[in-house]
């Protein structure tokens, strides 16, 4: 195996050579039941309880298909502009392995259930590229190993390994691009600008959680580089275990600048799977592609060819939700942004978040305002995602609805806001629990008033001869006296009234 | 019925076990006999034969008298859960099942009792059947001749030197030791029709799909089929009623209402065959086929003319290359159906001392767990699968499958049912094929069509061969879907076969010794 | 048509897991070999135009409603395992080489 010795800088590497890029996405599908048995597909649940003897390979046992994962990938297909096949079959990749109960896949080989789309996918300037989807295919996920005896649950130095195959057959749908050659110096950025457009496009039609730090979206990148002038694609690298969308593109950038580097000395490079370090951001080599396995496929016997009908498609399209490029650019119409801003938002990853929030009944200005700034900043705090913070776009609305109401001020309103990220309920309930809401009914604030006029005479003296300025000294020590918790215009209503200003 | 009497050196079959399903069917709904008795009497037979026949590789006594008094608790109350509640019935290993082991004749699974019912258990129970037990059978049902069972093999009744053929050995040697009145086979080249036809009883590969396969451990799942076997057509008919119809278990089920079997056994039997065409294969006789044979079989042919059938001569000019499709597709699709055997989840384990990985332990265990013929067809269908050779091998063999298919459907155009041996030969002796594969595989060479296209086809005996006095099958093919053409052809024939004959063909079946 | 070696079979043998001796290894290569010969037949008839048949019964779209249907119990599943802990099946150690 070649050693990696250096990399090449990446300005170089962009003067030698072009770089070709694939990806592929396996992406498990959020189905009530696996793919091919009743099982409860759910994540996090005890080792072995959501096993049968289909999904653990028992003999004897059979597959059989789930029809909604059938209408997901066909309705995937088509967000993905693809053609959706007259017939296709499953067939089975065979190779041993214990994670897999019957040690075949049973996937679908030369016959997927949709091929040859496109996605456009806009950069970081705003700029829009074309990505041509090669095909996506329905499959089956494995199960899980733990290793017991190596360091850290690793794989390798394991004494021995333990099985939990919950996750063993889960639906998965797998998509492929076709080659990516036009990208050039952007091509590390095309790849997680792909990868998050496919996660923005699968969340808004609810067929996966597309969650990357719990592998319901997992991305593979393939990587070779043609010298300059050339048209042959050079051997590729295929990086594994990429693990969220940055480290695409520390991935695919670390491969062309190793690739080059190898080039440049005149070595080959090794056709084998890499994997990713999140920590040093470098590629290490895993198995050579060469002795690969060769996986026998034929058609799956026990499963009956697919035939999807016109009319179904037809019908599937009319059920796709709006697509994100589309709302983008409702949104844009809509609440009057310009382009910098809409890319903001994008790249903030507030933008569907916002139009949920008004899709639940806020007002645009103000939906945005609250994603953008506060918590914005809160998911900065915990270095996270905005979208993954545990606030949903209907609670944020109803939070802007109690401050429309006046029922809550601003600054409970964002204490409210932190007691639902806390994960103390919703709003409703942590106003409940801490007593925030606004006081306004009248015979309470009346004499807090009352008081606070006592209690400065010379104020109350002012306001009563015309000087209504005078009423922000008596309003604010009325609100001091409620800690924040009296409704502010009704306070200043019921001290000028008190003063026969009104 | 007469039953044969029981010699001071020699064992006949009971009163009891003398009978046909059918007719111990009426005797327990007319309350002449309790279904324990009749399980009874049969798990005497069972103890009695055993030693010679070895037909069984689990008996479940107490699990089967409560089945038969749970059948007569229902009929005493006037619920009989079916037409043939309370009869005993023998299920080949092959079908997974709660309260016995499922070994498939193999040491792999030698103490796997798996955790769910397949649904032909499943529907025995329902219909009040009583299981006596699991008989033997070729491991993972990949042979002809049940010599390949881990668990040694099973003896012909006719000749308890010779095979009962294979892989259902264990189901058709039962029957014909009169230790079960019905049995359960499968038969993805022949496996149900050639036991039926070297031991002298009647056994059914139904349509494909006609019978779930969910819980049927499989060896070659696109030809694969489970059956019924009985001792006479109307039994076989009764007991198909019970097991066939669709399963959404099964993907490749057929979701069809199941061909009137039963009634079509009963008109049959009546003996008029009048309007049926009936075409003879032309490529299933000449070289290779035994003398006594063809002559049974011809004398069967001339025996359904009587009957008014109207016979001609019929050319399926690619059946010959059935055999070598066989011998692609099924080992092919083993050699991945057989891969969830690596001692990860059940079944046997060897060589897991802390030294060997995992990649070793299931080659070690695959290694000692199979026999010689199973290693065999899964490199054989691991070749045929591998780039570079699937196009010459998987895919001729499959183009092969679509050409026999046509040959059915142009010869179905003019006949409506096809006959042929069942088998070249009678039953050869325990051990004269075992070395030669190739000749042992030639004993499916007229079944394997039948689950090539997937179509209806059943083993009938038609007498015995006059030169050595063994049984011989007569082979009735039928469209997909149309298997009641089956029984009615197969019950006039049988009927007409016992006339001319003056006896049964099952009372001729040689009394076996038990003086152990 | 072909001839299959004796490597050609060992190979076979790793890809199928199966640990087979050198006496089988010689066994096994000559009985392939004329297996092989005998079905390679298949492919005098079978031309270019002519469909495979990959399933015998012409049905298609068979679909299964997205509703849970109950499973095993853990004991059931993991009831025949060779070895378990913590509720998982134990395997021997596993080659560095995830697919
Ligand atoms: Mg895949
Ligand atoms: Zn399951």
């Amino acid at each position: 195996m070649t050693a990696v010795a250096e990399i090449m800088d990446y300005d170089e590497v962009l003067r030698n050579f072009d770089p070709v890029l694939g990806l592929e996405v396996h992406v498990e599908l959020s189905t009530a039941t696996k793919m091919f048995c009743g099982c409860a597909n759910e994540f996090g649940a005890e080792p072995n309880t959501r096993v049968c003897p289909v999904c653990l390979g028992m003999p004897g046992a059979l597959p059989v298909v789930n029809g909604t994962a059938v209408e997901s990938a066909i309705r995937i297909g088509l967000a993905l502009n693809c053609q959706v096949a007259e017939w296709c079959r499953f067939a089975r990749k065979n190779y041993f392995y214990p994670d897999m109960p019957k040690n075949f896949q049973t996937s679908q080989y030369d016959e997927p259930i949709v091929f040859d789309g496109h996605l456009d996918v806009v950069l970081d300037d705003g700029e829009t590229f074309r990505v041509g989807i090669e095909r996506a295919h329905m499959e089956e996920d494995t199960g899980k190993s733990s290793h017991v005896g190596g360091a850290a649950g690793r794989i390798h130095g394991a004494e021995h390994s333990l099985l939990d195959y919950n996750r063993a057959g889960v639906p998965l749908i797998e998509i492929v691009t076709k080659p990516i050659t036009d990208a050039g110096e952007r091509a590390p950025e095309v790849a997680r600008a792909y990868v998050t457009a496919l996660r923005d496009l699968l969340r808004s039609m609810g067929v996966s959680d597309v969650r990357m730090d719990q592998g319901s979206l997992r991305c593979d990148a393939n990587v070779s580089l043609t010298p300059k002038g050339s048209t042959r694609f050079g051997t590729r690298t295929e990086t594994k275990n990429v693990n969220s969308f940055r480290s695409i593109e520390r991935a695919v950038r670390f491969e062309m600048r190793r690739h080059a580097a190898l080039l440049n000395e005149g070595a080959e490079i090794v056709q084998e799977t890499r994997h990713f370090d999140e920590s040093s951001g470098e590629t290490s080599s895993g198995r050579r592609k060469e002795e690969a396995e060769d996986y026998r496929y034929f058609p799956e016997p026990d499963l009956v060819p697919i035939a999807p009908s016109r009319d179904w498609v037809e019908q599937l399209r009319g059920t796709l939700p709006e697509m994100p490029w589309e709302r983008r650019r409702r949104a844009q119409e809509q609440w009057e942004l310009s382009d910098e801003e809409l890319r903001d938002l994008v790249n903030a990853g507030a933008l569907d978040l916002i139009a949920a929030t008004v899709d639940a009944g806020a007002s645009p200005s103000e939906a945005r305002s609250w994603w953008v700034a506060y918590l914005t900043q809160r998911a900065n705090e915990r270095g996270g995602e905005l979208a993954s913070l545990p606030i949903t776009p209907e609670q944020v609305a109803r939070v802007i609805e109690l401050v429309n109401e006046g029922k809550l001020t601003h600054k409970l309103a964002r204490q409210v806001v932190d007691g639902v990220l806390d994960g103390r309920g919703g709003p409703d309930e942590v106003i409940a629990a801490d007593e925030l809401e606004v006081v306004s009914d009248d015979s309470s604030l009346q004499a807090a008033v009352d008081e606070a006029l006592a209690a400065q005479p010379d104020a109350a003296e002012k306001i009563r001869g015309g000087k209504v300025q005078a009423a922000g000294a008596i309003v604010g020590a009325v609100m001091k006296a409620t800690q924040g918790q009296a409704d502010a215009k009704r306070v200043r209503e019921l001290v000028l009234a008190a003063c026969g200003q009104q | 019925m007469t039953s044969t009497t029981s010699g001071p050196e020699g064992s006949g079959p009971t009163e009891l076990t003398g009978l046909t399903a059918s007719e111990l069917a009426a005797k327990i709904t007319a309350g002449e006999v309790s279904a324990e008795e009749v399980t009874r009497a049969h798990l005497d037979r069972i103890e009695a034969v055993e030693p010679d026949v070895h037909a069984f590789l689990h008996v479940n006594g107490q699990e089967a008298l409560e089945a038969a008094r749970r059948a007569d608790e229902d009929r005493a109350n006037g619920r009989a859960a079916s037409p043939l509640a309370g009869v005993p019935l023998a299920l080949k290993d092959v079908f997974t099942t709660t309260d016995m082991p499922t070994t498939c004749g193999s040491r792999m699974l030698e103490d796997w009792t798996p955790p769910y019912d397949s649904t032909v258990a499943g529907r025995l129970r329902e219909a009040g059947v009583v299981i006596l037990g699991k008989t033997n059978m070729d491991e993972f049902a990949m042979g002809s001749s049940t010599e390949n069972s881990a668990f040694g093999p099973t003896h012909n009744p006719w000749d308890l030197e010779r095979v009962p053929g294979g892989s259902g050995g264990g189901s058709s040697a039962a029957l014909a030791a009169f230790e079960a009145p019905l049995a359960i086979g499968t038969d993805t080249g022949g496996s149900i029709r050639q036991p039926a036809a070297v031991t002298g009883t009647v056994g059914v590969k139904p349509t494909y799909g006609g019978v779930s396969r969910y819980g049927l451990v499989a060896f070659s799942s696109s030809l694969d089929q489970a059956g019924p076997c009985g001792r006479t057509v109307l039994d076989a008919a009764m007991l198909h009623e019970v097991i066939a119809g669709h399963d959404r278990m099964d993907s490749t089920s057929i979701d069809a209402p199941v061909p009137q079997v039963t009634a079509a056994a009963r008109e049959g039997a009546a003996g008029d065959l009048r309007g049926m065409r009936v075409g003879v294969v032309r490529e299933f006789a000449g070289e290779g086929y035994q003398r006594g044979v063809l002559d049974s079989f011809n004398a069967a042919v001339d025996t359904l003319t009587s009957l008014g059938a109207e016979v001609v001569e019929v050319s399926c000019p690619h059946f010959e290359y059935a055999l070598g499709a066989y011998y692609l597709i099924a080992p092919s699709e083993c050699s991945s159906n057989l891969a969830r055997f690596d001692a990860m989840r059940y079944g046997l384990r060897v060589g897991d001392d802390g030294e060997h990985n995992t990649e070793e332990v299931m080659s070690l265990t695959r290694e000692q767990g199979f026999g010689a013929e199973v290693k065999r067809r899964i490199m054989l269908g691991t070749y045929a699968l591998s780039s570079g050779y699937y196009d010459a091998y998987y895919g001729q063999a499959q183009k092969v499958r679509t050409l026999i298919s046509r040959d059915f459907a142009s010869a179905f155009e003019q006949v409506d049912v096809l006959v042929s041996p069942t088998t070249p030969t009678t039953a050869f002796r325990i051990g004269e094929r075992a070395d030669d594969p190739m000749a042992m595989y030639l004993a499916d060479l007229c079944t394997i069509p039948s689950n090539l296209a997937g179509n209806a086809s059943m083993s009938v005996p038609s007498g015995v061969s006059a030169e050595d006095g063994l049984p011989v099958g007569l082979q009735i093919m039928a469209p997909a879907m149309a298997d009641d053409r089956l029984y009615r052809v197969g019950a006039a024939y049988e009927t007409a076969r016992d006339a001319a004959s003056g006896s049964s063909l099952v009372d001729r079946i040689p009394q076996l010794e038990v003086a152990r | 048509m072909s001839t299959i070696s004796r490597d050609e079979v060992a190979h076979l043998a790793g890809l199928a897991r199966l640990a087979v001796s050198e006496e089988e290894l010689e066994k096994f290569s000559g009985q392939l070999d004329v297996i092989l010969d005998a079905v390679a037949r298949v492919g005098e008839v079978a031309a270019d135009e002519i469909p495979p048949t990959s399933h015998a019964v012409p049905v298609t779209n068979v679909f299964r409603n997205d509703e849970v249907r109950e499973g095993l119990s853990r004991e059931q599943a993991l009831r025949s395992a060779p070895a378990t802990e913590e509720n998982r099946f134990r395997v021997p150690r596993i080659l560095n080489e995830e697919a």
